[in-house]
């Protein structure tokens, strides 16, 4: 937790220097109201990487690269060292080539060839280890990005929905999106450059040293000061970059959703408003740039007027003592030339860091994500269930979360075949019921059995073949609607997904569809109203012909017509399978062979449909007013 | 000619004239400055250090110091003038995009996914302005810095001058292309970046189907060939990245090899100083950069200039549904709405959706619609809005066809909910006043009543809590009482409700529909409605079947001589299957 409060306590201090709010102003962004703080926002930098649980990710996906990593460091250490040689063999050919050859020299030329010999030779050697460098550690980094994408696709799916309802979606998406993104840019552009500028600038250090150590005191007393710039850059840019990121952000969110629902925005006028907005988050984003891009042109400046400043020192004590002859001429233009290559990577290893900083703070993240245990873990050793007969056990079933029950010891038998409906207030249990039987989550204490098996000893394959699902939410997926159906049973022909979409009567809107059950669900034009899409949900899960199947709330977008059609086809699909029910309107309950009335997490009252209604119970009540709410 | 769309920035450029002129100016002083050093260098090596002049180095050291401080202070300047420069054009003209993109009519919006028209206003945004306000600029100083330093080794020593420049133009044209091939890469990781965000979202969004059906394994497999393939374009890049890489650092290593070797030997023959030839190598070494930029910012220009196409895609998009100079404005509407021979198709529909439908609605009057799915209903909604124009006939307001009619007064005198209650991540109170800036606490209070939202109370920061995709999520229910809630709290003169209360559990619906019914008294409404107890609201019914009016009159008559109606709304189950031919088929079909 210490990384929040750190990151917390920052912003205050920052602020005053910074030309930017970042805690926004009420009345610039009274508009946007007030929600509960986004809790993902990690302390980037050093901090992030610290974690150990980081460290220990960080480790697992660079294990398998050890090779290549070794390799490769010996491959940038060779290039580091073609680098630092050749100003010194320019140095050499000025100090020992060129004097031969001067007016009254012995006119040798070997001297000279042997160091452009030389010079050529390890410039070859030093570019050929270099791009072998920039190959290995280029597919290292893109080989570790797939590594932690698929980890992170694999562990999302396996977390049970427990999970996926605290977390959101959006977030889901962020972490595999922006976040490897992030990772990846890093891995891709700014590690390399790290790595060789810290080396060169190191090796640059220890050369000059070695030449001369006088000249080299002068030329790198400018270093301390150097380390004092950059760490005032990094200091600022991370809240700068911090800030363009919040910033472009928000313009992103209200770009898209005006625009996606212009339909309102029009109808309400609401242009002139949104355009105020916009101009304000623009602007701020703008600002935000500028912000970043005036601490770019303050730094990127300061060292170069220390390089310039540094250069000139040099020519100046150089020069004295070239003319009193402590130095060579050559080691004069060595020292200039290699101060030129130390100079030039100090603005790549600043701009690093804001790379650095985003991808650790990714990494942390990914870290928190993928330490999350399933809390419905897959069974060890699975027990078969080729066919399942349908028979539903609950023994004992307490669920609840934050020390919330939501269900109260339930024990409940539902015979092979039989079609019980689930009836209750919104948040009496009657959606848990079907989540646990369809093992979205594991019960608190007690078994959910099919067959007599636990759920939690059937493999996951086992289990979905056995129980679908059709609920209130009916996700279509990107390709034709004959592929949504077919999701029901991959391997279906398409005379199977027609026969399911005609048993439920979802084959007249889909013929009527420009290209039928090839139409494009996505495409605009052939959108699907709500009612239609649930339609296909419903054929798919007939397609998938499982021994089980849960309706929850599955009938609620229908107009009256397809309502009807569908109970119908239900009258004759349900006959010989177990079918849980799961409805707020009451026409949906009648096709049942048996009632469970759920009042705040326990069964009030179970019995036929006419034998409740004969019983002037709750359920009778709710039969009369549905009722009279009829034509 | 393709350079039009990217000249077409210039009038967001124009302003800005005398600070590019200085930006140039400055430019082309500072890099002079950074070139005088090496001959500064070479004057010390060949003068006071040849002489053994000590007191010659003080004013060559001075001179390097004073255009130290000038090169840096104008970087400086012209740095901070550029930020701004540059942002300040890109945030123009994505504000103008934006104001152009509201105005575009709800079929252009149709056909375009907002994360199109997103890529647009921040990738391509993005390459223009690097290219309008560094790019440009950058391309005149590198080509003039280029030029100066091929007129310094010339002067140095003709010959080993022209041996560079001969070197350098062959590297400058290969940059080029290397760098345009780089950038066709860069575009296709972006295309399969986006289609693998595709299948992530689906993934995440399409959590609950695929655990329900166990076909997590399936979508991984789709999942893993995208990012399989995303990877391989990845390794292309590198390699030929690293291509490019050895061409810019291989050549110039052996160009200076070269120099190092001739060159010592026009020293050795008196044709060169040591200094001239110090400064000949460093001369070398500095040209990789502007080079290597040069040819970057070559193929930018060309990137920018397809970016630029895309933007200017937007702006060329003219509005169908606009005022002219002929729009009439109207105050307040006495609601008397008329349909006339009504038909309409979508852009990319190949069947009508209305096929000549003609309706009156008079002043003060509810008009329900009914029809099955697919008939039309909220097209005609939509229709009245002018949110679309009818592809035939005419609708009138008071008379006045609403073409006619400024859109900004039309719409005016509209309110209404959609059956996607879409609400924007805001403040409830932002929401709710959207149609209605003007609206007092007293009229927030009557509205949410009538809807029978008062829920928003118990919000955790009641009026202000942020709702929608970046706040509170609220139930499909609460949704929907708040746009109905939206839709009257400017007392419309039109009310316009899209089977507004189908998520409403029974007992909800039925208080709304009490709350509501004074409300539809005082305006004309027309109710899409899918259930019997809403027509229950409704003065007269019109009963849309296929793109037409079948038949019109109050609910009662209708459920009487119209059997077809009856099997539309009709929920009582022991009829169920009496009516209805579909109904019946598939009856007798299971």
């Amino acid at each position: 937790m210490t990384v929040f409060d750190q990151h917390d306590e920052q912003i205050p201090e920052i602020d005053p220097e910074g030309p930017l709010d970042l805690t926004g102003d009420a009345e610039v962004d009274g508009w946007r109201g007030v929600a509960a703080e986004d809790v993902d926002e990690v302390g980037g930098g050093l901090a992030g990487l610290l974690r150990s649980r980081s460290r220990a990710l960080l480790g697992s996906l660079l294990q398998p690269h050890r090779a290549a990593l070794g390799i490769s460091g010996v491959l940038i250490a060779v290039h580091i060292g073609a680098r630092l040689a050749g100003p010194w063999l320019i140095m050499r050919g000025i100090d020992d080539g060129i004097p031969p050859l001067l007016d009254g020299g012995s006119g040798e030329l070997r001297p000279l060839l042997t160091t452009v010999i030389l010079f050529f030779a390890i410039t070859i050697l030093g570019t050929v280890c270099f791009n072998a460098f920039l190959l290995i550690t280029g597919r290292v980094g893109q080989e570790i990005v797939l590594d932690i994408r698929r980890r992170l696709f694999v562990h999302f799916q396996s977390l049970s929905m427990a999970f996926h309802e605290r977390y959101t979606s959006g977030r889901v998406i962020s972490r595999q999106t922006s976040d490897v993104e992030a990772i990846g840019e890093l891995l891709g552009h700014g590690l390399i450059s790290l790595i060789s500028s810290g080396l060169l600038i190191g090796g640059i250090g220890v050369v000059l040293v070695i030449i001369d150590l006088q000249l080299a005191l002068v030329a790198l007393a400018v270093f301390p000061l150097l380390m004092l710039a950059t760490r005032w850059f990094r200091n600022h840019s991370e809240h700068a970059y911090r800030a363009t990121r919040e910033a472009v952000a928000l313009v992103i969110v209200h770009f898209v959703e005006s625009l996606g629902g212009i339909q309102a925005v029009h109808t309400f006028r609401r242009e002139h408003r949104n355009q105020e907005i916009f101009g304000r988050l623009s602007n701020r984003y703008q600002e935000a740039q500028m912000w970043s891009n005036r601490l770019a042109a303050t730094f990127g400046p300061t060292v170069q007027i220390l390089g310039r400043l540094t250069t000139a020192s040099v020519l100046l004590y150089g020069g004295y003592r070239a003319i009193d002859g402590d130095i060579t001429v050559g080691v004069l233009a060595a020292f200039l030339l290699y101060l030129r290559r130390f100079f030039e990577p100090m603005q790549e290893l600043s701009e690093f860091y804001n790379l650095f900083q985003a991808a650790s703070a990714s990494l942390e993240k990914h870290a928190g994500v993928l330490a999350e245990p399933s809390d419905v873990p897959p069974s060890p050793e699975p027990v078969g269930l080729a066919n399942a007969a349908g028979r539903v056990t609950f023994e004992s079933v307490e669920f609840g979360y934050d020390e919330r029950v939501v269900l109260h010891e339930l024990d409940l038998e539902i015979p092979s075949g039989q079609t019980i409906a689930v009836v209750g207030a919104t948040g009496a249990g009657k959606t848990t019921l079907a989540r646990l039987l369809a093992r979205f989550w594991d019960p608190t204490t007690g078994t959910v059995a099919i067959d007599d098996i636990d759920v939690r000893d059937l493999s996951d394959a086992d289990l979905r073949r056995a129980v679908s699902t059709v609920t209130q939410e009916n996700f279509l997926f990107t390709g034709t609607v004959a592929d949504n159906i077919a999701l029901g049973r991959p391997d279906a022909s398409r005379e199977d997904i027609k026969a399911a979409a005609a048993a439920i009567g979802a084959d007249t809107f889909i013929e009527r569809l420009p290209n039928g059950y090839d139409s494009d669900v996505h495409q605009k034009g052939a959108r699907l109203s709500a009612g239609q899409r649930q339609l296909v949900a419903f054929a798919r899960a007939f397609l998938a012909d499982p021994a089980i199947l849960i309706l929850d709330e599955a009938t609620s977008s229908l107009d009256v017509p397809s309502e009807r059609l569908v109970q119908q086809a239900l009258q004759t699909l349900l006959a010989d399978r177990t079918a849980l029910i799961i409805a707020h309107r009451l026409s949906t309950v009648e096709i049942a062979d048996r009632v469970l009335i759920i009042d705040a997490g326990r069964v009030i009252e179970d019995g036929s449909p006419a034998g409740l209604v004969a019983a002037d119970g709750e359920y009778a009540a709710l039969h009369q007013s549905w009722r009279d709410s009829l034509v | 000619m393709r350079d039009r769309a990217l000249w077409r920035i210039r009038p967001y450029i124009r302003p800005f004239r005398k600070h590019i002129v200085f930006v140039v100016v400055s430019a082309i002083l500072s890099i002079s400055a950074s070139l005088m050093i090496p001959l500064i260098a070479k004057t010390v090596i060949d003068g006071p250090i040849t002489d053994g002049d000590n007191g010659a180095v003080v004013p060559w050291f001075l001179l390097a110091v004073g255009l130290a401080v000038f090169e840096a202070s104008l970087t400086f300047t012209r740095r901070i003038m550029m930020a701004r420069l540059s942002t300040t054009i890109e945030a123009n003209i994505r504000t103008d995009l934006y104001a152009h993109l509201q105005k575009l009519d709800i079929g252009f919006h149709d056909q375009w996914q907002s994360g199109q028209l997103l890529s647009r206003a921040t990738t391509d945004l993005g390459i223009i302005r690097r290219f309008a306000g560094f790019g440009a600029i950058f391309l005149v100083i590198l080509t003039a810095e280029v030029l100066v330093i091929f007129g310094l080794l010339l002067t140095l020593h003709f010959w080993l001058g022209l041996l560079v420049v001969s070197i350098s133009v062959p590297i400058l044209t290969l940059s080029r292309r290397f760098e345009r091939q780089y950038f066709t890469y860069v575009r296709r990781i972006q295309d399969l970046q986006g289609d693998l965000t595709t299948t992530i979202e689906e993934g995440a969004r399409g959590i609950r189907v695929l655990k329900a059906f166990g076909r997590g394994p399936r979508a991984f497999e789709q999942f893993d060939e995208q990012a399989t393939e995303l990877f391989n374009t990845h390794i292309s890049r590198i390699r030929l990245h690293t291509r490019f890489v050895w061409l810019l650092t291989a050549i110039p290593d052996i160009t200076l090899a070269v120099i190092l070797l001739l060159g010592a030997l026009v020293v050795g023959s008196g044709g060169l100083s040591v200094g001239g030839l110090v400064a000949m190598v460093t001369y070398v070494l500095i040209l990789v950069w502007p080079i290597e930029a040069l040819a970057w910012i070559l193929a930018l220009a060309e990137e920018a200039e397809t970016s630029a196409g895309r933007v200017w895609e937007v702006f060329d998009t003219e509005p169908v549904i606009a005022d002219d100079e002929n729009s009439l404005h109207l105050d307040v509407a006495e609601g008397h709405v008329r349909l006339e021979g009504v038909s309409f198709r979508y852009p990319t529909g190949d069947r009508e959706v209305l096929d000549g439908v003609d309706l009156v609605i008079e002043p003060g009057q509810t008009l329900a619609l009914v029809g099955a799915t697919g008939s039309g209903k909220t097209t005609i909604a939509t229709l009245l809005a002018r949110l679309y124009d009818p592809t035939a006939g005419r609708i009138t307001l008071d008379g006045t066809d609403v073409r006619d009619l400024s859109v900004e007064s039309l719409r005016r005198q509209i309110g209404f909910a959609f059956e996607e209650p879409t609400l924007f991540s805001a403040s409830v109170k932002e929401n709710l006043l959207m149609g209605h800036p003007g609206a007092t606490d007293a009229d927030v209070d009557w509205a949410l009543d009538a809807a029978q939202a008062s829920f928003v109370e118990s919000l955790p920061w009641g009026l202000d809590t942020r709702i929608g995709e970046q706040g509170l999520s609220l139930s499909g229910g609460q949704r929907q009482r708040l746009a109905l809630a939206r839709a009257i709290i400017s007392r419309p003169r039109l009310l316009i409700l899209d089977d507004p209360l189908s998520a409403l559990d029974v007992h909800t619906e039925a208080k709304v529909e009490q709350a509501i019914r004074p409300v539809l008294r005082e305006c004309t409404s027309l109710i899409v409605v899918h259930r019997a107890s809403t027509v229950a609201l409704a003065d007269r019914v019109a009963f849309l079947d296929g793109g037409k009016i079948v038949d019109t009159g109050t609910h009662h008559d209708l459920l009487e001589r119209n059997a077809a109606y009856k099997a539309i709304l009709s929920q009582t189950p022991d009829e169920s299957g009496a009516q209805g031919s579909k109904a019946t088929r598939v009856g007798d079909g299971a």
